[in-house]
This record gives C-alpha cells, sequence and structure tokens, in this order.
C-alpha cells in the first residue's frame, strides 16, 4: 500500500520542531486531530488531499505561475483519503475525492460543500456530471454511486442529498474515466468482448481482480451478470443475498484456481499483465499505458456490457473560511480553465470542462484522445514520453462511446459492512 | 524526551562507586531506589505513551459501536460477534476467522521453523568457526542485505525469478526436468514461506549469534576433553546455552509473521489470509471497532504463544 504523505514548504516542519515532544506525546495519546498551521500574508497556500491521480508536479506548478497560489499535495490511497476526511478534518484545505466516498463523508460533517454561483465554468460542465448524459444526448447507466445522485445538498450544512440541482455543490466534478477489463492480445489471440470472460476456464490460473472490495464487489457484478447466472436491480446497492451469489461465484472460480493473484497496488497491476503472469484482470487505464509503453501489447478492452466508472472533484475542510475560502474557489476556477483538463485528458483521463481542455490541446491530440480517431501524429504523454505512434485509434474510441456506454459507477453500499465481511471471507476461501 | 535519556545516561557512569568522577565523589543524596526508578523512567514514560495507552484506547474502541462514517461510543460487542460469524452454524466447516488463523499459524509454524534451522547454522557458524571479530561482523552485515530495498521493491523482484516465465522455470524447462512452467513457484505458501524466511532469518541469526559468542570455550574443550562426540556437544552444552537467543529470536519472527500481510499479500497473490489482512480490510473501510477487536484477538493469540515460550525458558533467568 502506497502511504505517501508529500509536504512541500518549511512552515509547517519548522512550526512542528520546536513542538516537536510536545505534538508527538499529543498524537501518540490520539489528542491530536490535525496539524496546526501557520497562516501566512505573504503566500497563498493550500493543503491539497488526495489521490495520486490529479496531483501533477506541472499543475501545480503551473497553477502558482498563473494565480500565485502555491499547492501542498498529501498524497493517500483512496481509501485513506476517506480515512484521513474522518479522523483529522483540519489536515487539509481542498479534497479532491470520489463521488462514492461521499456516502460517508457528507454525514460526518467534516466537509463543506461549494457554491455553484461561485464556480466560472459550472453551467459548461459536462452534462455527464449534472444531467446523466453525453454531449451527444446518450443516457448513461445509472448503476452504483452515479454523481449526478449525490451532486448537490439540500443546503449549506445540510447532510441530505438534493433530487434536484441547488447551489450547493458536494464535489466540483474535475476528472473521471471508465474503466474495463485489460487484457494480452498477443497471448489471448482471439477477440474478447464480454466480462464474463475473466471467468472463462480458457484462462484458468490467467486472471486477475482487485483486492479493493468496494471497486471489486463491482467488477464482479459485471462479469456475474454477464455470465447471465444473474441480474441486479443495483449493482451499486445489492442486498445480502445479492452478496451472497456474488462472492459464491467468484469464491468457486477462485477454488478451481482461476485467479493468479489479485492486486490491489497499481504497479502489482502493471506487473502481473507485463511479465504475463496474467492475459485478463481488472484494470485502470494508466496502468495499461505503462504496460504499453514497456512495449508490450495491452488492450484496455471495451466490453458489450459496458463500462464501471468512477469520478472525482473537489470541495474543501469544514476547517476552511475567509480568505483562505477565496483562494480554494480561485484554485477550482483556475483548475477547471483549461491547463489541468489538457494536462490530465493528455493521460487518458476526462476533465470535466471539456470546452476549456479543449482550448489547450492540440486539434490532432483533442482527435485522438475525445473524438476516437486515428492519430494524426505520434501521440505524447504530458512528460512528453511517446505514448502511441501515428495511425493508433485509443481503445474503446471516442468520448461518446466511452462514457456512453458506461454501466455502473463505483459504490458505497448500503450493506458496505456485509459486504466487506464477505469479501474477507472469499480471500480467506 | 530524548534530552533526559542522554542525560541520565551521561549520569549513569557516575554513580557506579569507584568510578572516580567528580560526580561520584560529591555526597549524594538521592536513594538507590530513586535512582534506579529516574534511569527506567523515561523508558517506562515512552512504553506507557506510545504502546500501553493506545492499547488501552483500541480495547476500549473494540468495544463501541460504529455505522459507516463515525465510532459510536455506545457499549456494543459487534466487532467480535461480527469477526467469530458462522463459527458455530457452519460447524463441522470452519468459519472465516478460524480459516485465517489456521492459516495464519500454518506460515507462521512453518516460517519460524526454517528460520531456526536457518538461523541456527549460520549463527554456529559466526560463533565458532569464524574466528576474526571483523570478518564476524562483516559476515553479520551481510545478512542485513535483505533490508537494503524497499518492500514493494524486494516482493515485485520475485516475479522474474519465480514467475511463470521467470528464470528458475524457465532452466528447469530447458534442462528438460519439466515440461511446463511450476505455478505454484510464485502467488503460493510456498513463495510466502520462503519470501518471509529471506527476510526474516536475520532476526534468529543476531539473538543465537550473541547467545552462542557468550559461551565459554572452556566449556566445550571439556566436553570433547571428557570424551563428548560432536553431536552430544551440540545437543547437551550448546543448544542449552544458545537457548535464551533461540527464544527471543523465536519471539521476533512469530510476533512480526502474525502481524505480517505484506508480504503473505504481495507473495500470496492477495489470495492467502492472513490476520493483518483481516484488520487492514476493517480500517479501510472505517471500521474501526471491527478493526479493532480483530486487533485484540491477534494481540491475544501472539501473547498466548509467547507465555508458552516463556515458559520452556525463563529468558530473565538467563539473561
Amino acid at each position: 500500500m502506497s502511504e505517501t504523505t508529500r509536504t512541500k514548504g518549511v512552515s509547517r516542519r519548522t512550526l512542528l520542531k520546536g513542538t516537536a515532544s510536545l505534538a508527538g506525546l499529543a498524537a501518540g495519546s490520539g489528542a491530536i486531530t490535525g496539524f496546526p498551521y501557520v497562516k501566512s500574508a505573504e503566500t497563498k497556500v493550500l493543503r491539497y488531499l488526495g489521490t495520486a491521480v490529479n496531483e501533477g508536479d506541472d499543475i501545480s506548478k503551473q497553477c502558482l505561475k498563473d494565480t500565485g497560489i502555491k499547492i501542498e499535495y498529501i498524497t493517500a490511497t483512496t481509501d485513506d483519503v476517506t480515512k484521513r476526511v474522518m479522523t483529522q478534518p483540519n489536515s487539509f484545505d481542498v479534497l479532491d475525492t470520489e463521488y462514492f466516498s461521499l456516502k460517508k463523508i457528507v454525514p460526518s460533517g467534516n466537509i463543506l460543500a461549494l457554491d455553484a454561483r461561485k464556480i466560472k465554468q459550472f453551467d459548461n460542465i459536462t452534462p455527464v456530471f449534472t444531467k446523466g448524459e453525453t454531449p451527444g444526448g446518450k443516457k448513461i447507466g445509472g448503476q452504483g454511486t452515479a454523481p449526478w445522485k449525490v451532486l448537490y445538498l439540500e443546503g449549506k450544512d445540510s447532510k441530505k442529498f438534493a433530487t434536484s440541482a441547488t447551489e450547493f455543490v458536494t464535489l466540483i466534478p474535475t476528472v473521471y474515466n471508465a474503466d474495463t477489463l485489460g487484457i494480452r492480445p498477443d497471448l489471448i489471440k482471439r477477440p474478447i468482448s464480454s466480462w464474463s470472460e475473466l471467468l472463462n476456464p480458457e484462462f484458468k490460473g490467467k486472471a486477475s481482480i482487485l483486492n479493493i472490495p468496494s471497486i471489486g464487489i463491482m467488477d464482479a457484478a459485471m462479469v456475474v451478470e454477464a455470465t447471465g447466472k444473474y441480474k441486479y436491480a443495483d449493482k451499486g446497492n445489492m442486498t445480502k443475498e445479492e452478496i451472497d451469489l456474488t462472492m459464491k461465484v467468484m469464491t468457486e472460480a477462485k477454488k478451481a484456481g482461476q485467479f493468479r493473484a489479485f492486486w490491489k497496488d497499481f504497479n502489482e497491476s502493471v506487473n502481473l499483465m507485463a511479465s504475463g503472469e496474467t492475459v485478463i484482470q481488472s484494470m485502470w487505464s494508466p496502468a495499461v499505458t505503462k504496460v504499453r509503453s514497456m512495449g508490450i501489447a495491452c488492450t484496455f478492452q471495451p466490453l458489450k456490457e459496458g463500462y464501471r466508472s468512477w469520478a472525482s472533484g473537489f470541495c474543501v475542510s469544514k476547517g476552511v473560511s475567509g480568505a483562505k475560502l477565496e483562494w480554494a474557489y480561485e484554485f477550482v476556477n483556475w483548475f477547471l480553465s483549461g491547463y489541468a483538463g489538457a494536462y490530465l485528458n493528455r493521460q487518458g483521463y476526462y476533465s470535466a470542462v471539456l470546452s476549456t481542455a479543449k482550448a489547450h490541446m492540440e486539434p490532432y491530440e483533442w482527435a485522438y484522445w475525445m473524438e476516437g480517431k486515428p492519430a494524426e501524429k505520434d501521440i505524447k504523454a504530458p512528460d512528453g514520453s511517446l505514448l502511441e505512434k501515428a495511425g493508433a485509434v485509443r481503445d474503446g474510441g471516442s468520448y461518446e462511446d466511452r462514457m456512453g456506454g458506461v454501466a455502473c459507477w463505483n459504490a458505497v453500499m448500503d450493506e458496505n459492512d456485509y459486504m466487506v465481511r464477505k469479501w474477507n471471507e472469499f480471500i480467506a476461501a | 524526551m530524548d534530552m533526559s535519556e542522554e542525560v541520565l545516561q551521561q549520569a549513569s557512569p557516575g554513580l557506579i562507586p569507584g568510578s572516580g568522577t567528580a560526580r561520584a565523589a560529591k555526597p549524594t543524596r538521592l536513594s538507590p531506589s530513586f535512582i534506579s526508578w529516574l534511569q527506567a523512567g523515561p523508558m517506562m514514560l515512552v512504553f506507557l505513551a506510545f504502546f500501553l495507552i493506545p492499547l488501552v484506547f483500541v480495547v476500549i474502541v473494540s468495544f463501541w459501536d460504529y455505522n459507516e462514517y463515525q465510532l459510536l461510543p455506545a457499549f456494543s460487542g459487534r466487532g467480535y460477534t461480527d469477526t467469530f460469524e458462522g463459527c458455530i452454524a457452519q460447524l463441522p466447516d470452519l468459519c472465516t476467522i478460524g480459516k485465517t488463523y489456521l492459516k495464519t499459524l500454518k506460515l507462521c509454524f512453518l516460517v519460524w521453523a526454517i528460520t531456526l534451522f536457518i538461523g541456527f547454522w549460520v549463527a554456529y557458524f559466526l560463533a565458532f568457526h569464524v574466528k576474526s571479530k571483523t570478518w564476524q561482523m562483516g559476515l553479520s552485515l551481510l545478512c542485513t542485505i535483505p533490508f537494503w530495498t524497499s518492500n514493494v521493491i524486494r516482493m515485485i523482484a520475485w516475479i522474474p525469478l519465480l514467475g511463470r516465465n521467470g528464470l528458475v522455470n524457465s532452466g528447469l524447462v530447458k534442462t528438460g526436468l519439466i515440461n511446463h512452467p511450476l505455478e505454484w513457484l510464485l502467488f503460493s505458501e510456498f513463495s510466502v514461506v520462503l519470501a518471509l524466511v529471506h527476510l526474516f532469518t536475520f532476526f534468529m541469526v543476531v539473538p543465537i549469534f550473541n547467545s552462542m559468542i557468550r559461551i565459554d570455550k572452556s566449556l566445550i574443550e571439556a566436553a570433547y576433553d571428557a570424551g563428548a562426540t560432536g553431536v552430544q556437544t551440540l545437543v547437551n552444552v550448546i543448544i542449552p546455552l544458545a537457548k535464551p537467543g533461540i527464544v527471543i529470536g523465536s519471539i521476533f519472527v512469530i510476533t512480526i509473521v502474525m502481524g505480517d500481510f505484506i508480504t503473505i499479500g504481495v507473495m500470496g497473490g492477495q489470495q492467502i489470509a492472513a490476520a493483518g489482512k483481516i484488520i487492514e480490510t476493517r480500517v479501510n473501510a472505517l471500521q474501526f471497532p471491527a478493526a479493532a477487536a480483530n486487533a485484540v484477538i491477534l494481540l491475544a493469540i501472539t501473547f498466548l504463544i509467547i507465555t508458552m515460550m516463556s515458559r520452556i525458558v525463563d529468558i530473565k533467568k538467563e539473561l
């Protein structure tokens, strides 16, 4: 598990030094819930808690240049981000997290909803978030914690999600993607078109799934439904019986030796695939890119049952107010103004405001990443490294096709507690 | 806290009678028992603040209730009842927690037995066959090499060696010993035990070596003079005198392996249950009381094993 905490700047460290022993004692006894911070008049500093997805050094550098706001990244895994919001709400200013964690975070009262009227580009945010459809009008699957179900709160301090648009937004959308299975076409040597292939005995001992319960169960549900064994009312909110059934199917496969390994860490998934230990597995888009950049064939395979999607966005800690809150708005507005969006699009993710990102991308880049057209020139990553040669087409094609093909979203279920227990049972089986 | 410890360390030589420093020359008004407390105090405080108090919190929280996003400070045995769910209903099949602990104990036993065997002979070699102090030091340091890399790198490094297309498999296939790559080399109990032994043999070597180096060589000569064979000397002289080291090494290895979930996770392909893994999953799902309950259970079982071991050898007496 990669629990890295990166901090830039020394103000906090210097402060801590003086009171190190005292703070250490207090922290050890659990008396401290967050780090104290120094309010500085000269520099605008925001502590940014999130996963590594959005936290590019280029983004923070450009932000400092454009707005004078210094971003201090605090990087953690998805689970650890949520944990930190619950237990140390004063240890960050801006929070970048996924929509499915809102079901836990919002009732805790540790975050502050942002005012939609202060977000300049709010009306330009893709309808994927606001209406549950693509710009082209394709309806998107809403099973699980779809962003439009949890986008608005009823009031400023409300803990209830509003059913229609209000000005109080839980998370200002930033980035999202559609995930599917990754395959090794060179080793499988035939077309793959269904999630059910994950349990195909042909790939016995060569399949893998992620060992993160809240995401793994969604992939498992896609598989179960694809095999025709069961049709869920809502994969993202299973009943106890449905959880039992899903885990039974997966346990039988596990006992039969279907899975080579489960993975939990991004690098693990890359290594499994690159070494040929697995030929079909749940995967994330940048992991596929990484395998490909090693010169190994790997496809982020579109499947007929659709994609499992995720999305994340910004909110602020409840402890943020006054000038700091204004900086937070300034930062979020900057983030949606194009540079960051283009940066994310070039990594294979999608940006929330498409128009501004497009203005910051070359036409051939936009055509490759968003329109599913063959690359006119070589496609490069934000760091300049070669991703695809000219002529390549993005797996899954255009934005419309990929986002329009979403079947479900990462979710926290009502029966989450039961699901986690059953997942442990599955691992022990 | 660090400061006071240093001060005490500097002061302590002066407290030894006859050491001739300026401090000893002064008449001291502190009673010996007070001085002992003063010396032990800093460690005790650290122990209290960073071990005992947090431990008490863990036990308290393990009896709390919880929901999706917070701890509910009301007495509840839910953490425990959930953990033992199905243990009676599923009889004679084992429930999740039963299976998990059986697996953990099995891995623990295997790793303990193998590290003990290897560790004992490495220590024996270092203590009795390597004559020069420098070489003894140098060779002991070599044992720490597995710790020079990060955990994740170390794990990933096994894949090219043991994997389906790894060195071992391709070597065996080429020599014609096997036709198909051996699947059980990686992501299996075998690979878990291998990785744990590779890592933790060092924890056996050091205490056993430490015990052996203090064995009076004249005892071994006496045994030889009395006509004892090599095996007799080993069984009747060396092993009994190395016992404290063996027990301390065993405690190190057993406590680490019982709580390990990272190595077991990565080398077992996340398909092997471990007591520590259950705790991690619970913590990640923000179910802190359930995680605490599992931690208490793990602690109790580990404590039981350690108690049994210290019954066999009274470490305090032997030291």
